[in-house]
């Protein structure tokens, strides 16, 4: 059997909107200090990047969902989308 | 019978040795129970101790929920056992989707170790049965993530079927909302500890097993890990524990 193509992927993961984000609001009120203005709705999350073996592209696209959903993002707080890379 | 009282110890847990002696000084024998074990000794209650499981990395307390340990500690749970998680213990059970809501950054992002005053909410569920009267606790609180947060709908059923358990209060005694002196991460509606739906999982934040002797500052905790032990009897003795959904239901319905 030959093996699985592999497939590489990152999860974006932010704060739902509407939760407050204390790490977005530190980073935007830093902004001014730097001289920079017009910035607003800063919202801090964190990007996984991981490679899946799988049948097909779908299913390893069925794979990262299921880890995004139930490990890497808490849907009660946390937004997250999948992004294929090349 | 001495009651037997579950401790998980995962990697990273830092308050187990505390939970040890409140377990002591509350009549109970502790059994510490390692992360990769499912089995639970015949322990008649859990208490999930506080500390930084698996390093906090990802989420506070979400990889410690897919250790063996917390397999066995669903099914407990699920058969009407109590268990109880404090601060990280909390954040496990919350990742676990054992208790409802999650824990978010402190408000202030700062690291927050200090001492809150915790207010009862109903004082006859199987955590708060030993507290006797309604009266502010005294007790420490030292986490970074211990923000509060479940959707409005979610915060509207639990508070009307009494699941809310804790809240943190001001110097005056009320109830300290997010930006409240009394409050020190930010948690909605001031909540500092809540249980599910059945009633038998219980969280909070702060720490009621480093307040049970005079010599720690302040044994205001004590009741409560009382009430964990009394409940842990009750529950080896019957296969039940009273207080749980029907009579805290009966209570909140009004």
């Amino acid at each position: 059997m030959s093996e699985q193509p592999a497939y590489r992927f990152a999860v974006n993961v932010t704060p739902k909107p509407g939760i407050l984000d204390p790490q977005g609001r530190a980073v935007e009120k830093s902004l001014p200090h730097l001289g920079i203005a017009g910035v607003s709705g800063v919202r801090v999350g964190r990007r996984v990047e991981l490679t899946v073996r799988a049948v097909d592209v779908a299913a390893a696209r069925g794979v990262v969902d299921r880890l995004a959903s139930e490990l890497l993002s808490n849907p009660l707080m946390e937004l997250y989308d999948v992004e294929a890379l090349g | 019978m001495t009651a037997r009282v579950g401790i998980v110890l995962f990697p990273g847990s830092n308050r187990d040795i505390d939970a040890v002696n409140a377990l002591r000084v509350a009549g109970a024998e502790p059994v510490v129970l390692w992360h990769e074990s499912v089995d639970l000794e015949g322990v008649s209650a859990i208490l999930i101790p506080g500390g930084f499981a698996y390093g906090d990395y990802l989420r506070a307390g979400v990889i410690a929920r897919f250790s063996p340990v917390m397999r066995a500690v669903a099914a407990f749970a699920e058969a009407g056992g109590p268990v109880l998680g404090i601060c990280n213990g909390f954040q496990v059970l919350a990742e676990a989707k054992l208790v409802p809501g999650a824990l978010l950054r402190n408000r202030g992002l700062r690291f927050v170790c200090r001492e809150v005053a915790l207010l009862p909410e109903h004082l006859d569920t199987p955590f708060t049965r030993e507290l006797g009267v309604r009266r502010p606790l005294r007790m420490p609180v030292a986490h970074g993530e211990g923000c509060y947060y479940a959707d409005d709908a979610t915060l509207d059923a639990l508070e009307r079927e009494g699941g809310v358990l804790w809240r943190y209060a001001n110097p005056d005694g009320s109830v300290a909302g997010p930006d409240d002196p009394g409050n020190p991460n930010g948690s909605l509606r001031g909540i500092a500890g809540v249980r599910n739906a059945a009633g038998n999982v219980a969280g909070l934040m702060p720490h009621p097993e480093t307040a049970v002797e005079a010599i720690l500052g302040s044994d205001d905790g004590l009741g409560i890990i009382r009430s964990l032990v009394v409940s842990a009897a009750e529950y080896a003795a019957t296969g039940a524990v009273s207080g749980t959904t029907t009579r805290a239901l009966a209570g909140g319905a009004a």
